[in-house]
């Protein structure tokens, strides 16, 4: 039987959903509509009002070779980002989960850098990755010029990769780690009876069972990669060197903030929501068909 | 087909230790069941011959080689277990076939073997199902037969019908009595249900506390338990157990100071005695018939086809398995009989038993 409670009017239901329609409508549509209206108007930066100018922000933006650049940026920096926190939190629950001592603690030690947030984090790395002192200049002195990611784009990119993943292996490892213990114990006896050794019992066993997990995590990892990288970047290497790691979020914030585009942040900020509601599109349409709900 | 040799088999996790030293031979075809209380070392003991347990010490041999060391796929043992442990992606013939493609056998030879497995359990027309939409008798068939498919020289059962309903239970009890009959390949069998374990086996063996009570066959087992656990654990309702002190005349009983007529040969007076006597071997009869001891009936159960009758025996509590169309009321006084060669005696301190005592006419009491 269904619970259900019923309401004789319905204005008592209403008032119940009010709270959090105010929520939503405040903090969500309110300020999604704006943009939108924003998206198709041009804003005068010193004040005086907008002017409704259609579709011409979304033209102008579609057709500059950086804008281009941004998105290619942001797909590479989700692509490996979401894979690395991904592929090192599946190994090391995968360790954790065959031996068990202490892994209270690595839950509880693996889940704070997901709470670090992400300029002190990206201040750390910073300082890590320096080129002029610490490990890579140790590294630079054997190999000059190996690393410098105030020069050089792909160590900026890579210096950006390595921060965001670093936080998100924690949050990746926590989810990995309980679908793993939540496999039944004797399935993996089961197997190594039926003969299947340690790699390839991971392979016909445990992986089809997580796949729940791993998709959930799939489609959160890309669209956190997407959003959630906007204070690295801004840390790090504000987009530089040459572009080379401005991703869509930062580029919305350095031309509407800094260029005082306010249209045309709009513009991008409503392409990139169209963006990442079509890579979840694409993967709860493709990729989900490949998972085994139990 | 393989015998197994257990020797001085013990198993510890951290301090404490569980089994305590098991010797046990199972002969080649041989049905062996290990009957205990939940707790007592039996599933560990299966685990070890499987593989899924290290061995603290002592040596398990499968067909004469030591297979301590071996891992769970190299001893050739196939285990059934509890919660059927099904992978639950796969359908019932990928579950069945999942140790052939393990071990590489071409998938033309695989569906012929996983179709005449299916055959003989009867699962032809669930192959292509999950086991999410199997009954719980299909699944423990499906169970079976991943066991089966790989040919085994030796099948282990860790209480593999403790999940499905009484009637389901027996059914399978005998399926796999039947299947066993027919692949004659060495079981051991693990089980806290008695009479699970003395229908299906050859052999019992029942443990307790890590520690083997008794082997042999069920009718052994129950006609002449080795100590006073296995008296009280084999046999339903359990054995009576009263508490006695040899005497000069023969047995006091302790509580209501009743006698029992026994000689004592080889007992020195003084000594504690344990005396048990099975429900079913204790007759029921009219109070003060000469011969029987007075009791009072505190509860009666009926059983459709007899009943037991629980008295109370000078505050011990005392059961009678009757089948007679008598159905004495609470509160009323019987008398019960039973034959001396019925009564079983065991050490009050060791719990072992005493055969150097024969019962003669039990006395009436006071």
């Amino acid at each position: 039987m269904e619970k259900r409670v019923t309401f004789g009017r319905w204005t008592i239901g209403i008032l119940f959903a009010v709270p959090q329609l105010i929520l939503i409508f405040t903090f969500f549509y309110w300020p999604a509509g704006q943009a939108v209206y924003w998206s198709l108007t041009l804003q005068q930066p010193w004040g005086g009002g907008n002017i409704w100018v259609g579709l011409e922000n979304f033209r102008s933006i579609l057709a500059n070779a950086d804008y281009w650049n941004s998105i290619t940026t942001s797909l590479v920096f989700a692509g490996i980002s979401t894979g690395l926190a991904m592929t090192i939190a599946l190994v090391l629950a995968t360790l954790t989960d065959r031996q068990l001592a202490g892994s209270r603690l690595y839950r509880v030690v693996l889940i704070w850098p997901y709470g670090i947030a992400a300029p002190a984090l990206a201040l750390a790395f910073r300082f890590i990755l320096a080129p002029e002192a610490g490990f890579m200049a140790f590294a630079n002195q054997f190999w000059p010029g190996f690393w410098d990611p105030g020069l050089d784009g792909a160590d900026a990119m890579a210096s950006i990769i390595l921060a965001f993943s670093w936080k998100y292996v924690g949050y990746n490892f926590i989810f990995f780690l309980a679908a793993l213990q939540a496999i039944p114990r004797s399935l993996i006896e089961a197997a190594a009876m039926d003969g299947s050794g340690v790699v390839r019992r991971f392979r016909d066993i445990q992986f089809p069972l997580i796949t729940p997990t791993i998709f959930f995590l799939l489609v959160i990892n890309i669209t956190e990669s997407f959003q959630d990288s906007f204070g690295i970047v801004d840390i790090m290497t504000a987009g530089g060197p040459a572009n080379a790691t401005n991703l869509m979020v930062y580029k919305i914030y350095s031309d509407g903030f800094r260029g005082l585009d306010y249209s045309g942040a709009a513009a991008q900020s409503i392409i990139l929501m169209l963006l990442i509601v079509a890579l979840t599109i694409v993967q709860f349409r493709f990729i989900e068909r490949r998972v085994h709900y139990r | 087909m393989a015998s197994i040799a257990i020797r001085d088999v013990r198993k510890s996790y951290a301090k404490m230790q569980v089994v305590h030293g098991v010797d046990l031979d199972i002969a080649s075809g041989e049905f062996v069941v290990i009957l205990g209380p939940s707790g007592c070392g039996k599933s560990t003991l299966l685990r070890m011959i499987a593989g899924l347990e290290e061995i603290s010490d002592g040596t398990i041999a499968i067909d004469g080689a030591v297979v301590n060391k071996l891992e769970p796929r190299k001893r050739g043992c196939a285990m059934v277990f509890q919660n059927y442990a099904l992978y639950p992606h796969m359908s019932v013939a990928q579950n069945i076939g999942y140790s052939l493609k393990v071990a590489g056998v071409p998938a033309a030879e695989r569906t012929q073997r996983i179709q005449a497995v299916a055959r003989i359990l009867e699962l032809e027309h669930l192959l292509d199902r999950k086991p999410m939409a199997l009954s719980g008798g299909q699944r423990q068939r499906v169970a079976m037969g991943r066991a089966m498919i790989r040919e085994p020289k030796v099948f282990l059962f860790d209480e593999p019908l403790s999940n499905l309903d009484a009637k389901l239970r027996v059914q399978m009890r005998s399926e796999i009595r039947k299947l066993h009959r027919r692949l004659n390949a060495t079981s051991v069998f693990v089980t806290h249900d008695q009479v699970e374990a003395m229908t299906l086996a050859d052999r019992l063996v029942v443990m307790n506390g890590g520690r083997v009570e008794q082997v042999g066959t069920p009718a052994q087992v129950y006609s002449r338990p080795a100590s006073r656990f296995v008296a009280t654990f084999v046999g339903a309702p359990a054995m009576n157990v009263l508490e006695g002190e040899v005497t000069l005349e023969g047995l006091s009983l302790l509580g209501g100071g009743r006698k029992l007529n026994v000689s004592r040969a080889g007992l020195s007076v003084g000594s504690k005695v344990a005396v048990g006597i099975r429900p079913e071997a204790v007759g029921m009869v009219a109070p003060g018939t000469p011969g029987a001891l007075a009791a009072t009936v505190d509860l009666v159960e009926e059983l459709g086809a007899g009943r037991v009758v629980y008295v109370d025996l000078d505050g011990a509590p005392f059961s009678v398995v009757t089948s007679e169309t008598v159905h004495p009321e609470p509160g009323s006084a019987i008398g019960l009989q039973f034959s001396e060669t019925d009564l079983h005696f065991f050490s009050s301190e060791t719990g072992s038993r005493l055969d150097v005592f024969k019962a003669s006419v039990p006395e009436p009491a006071l």
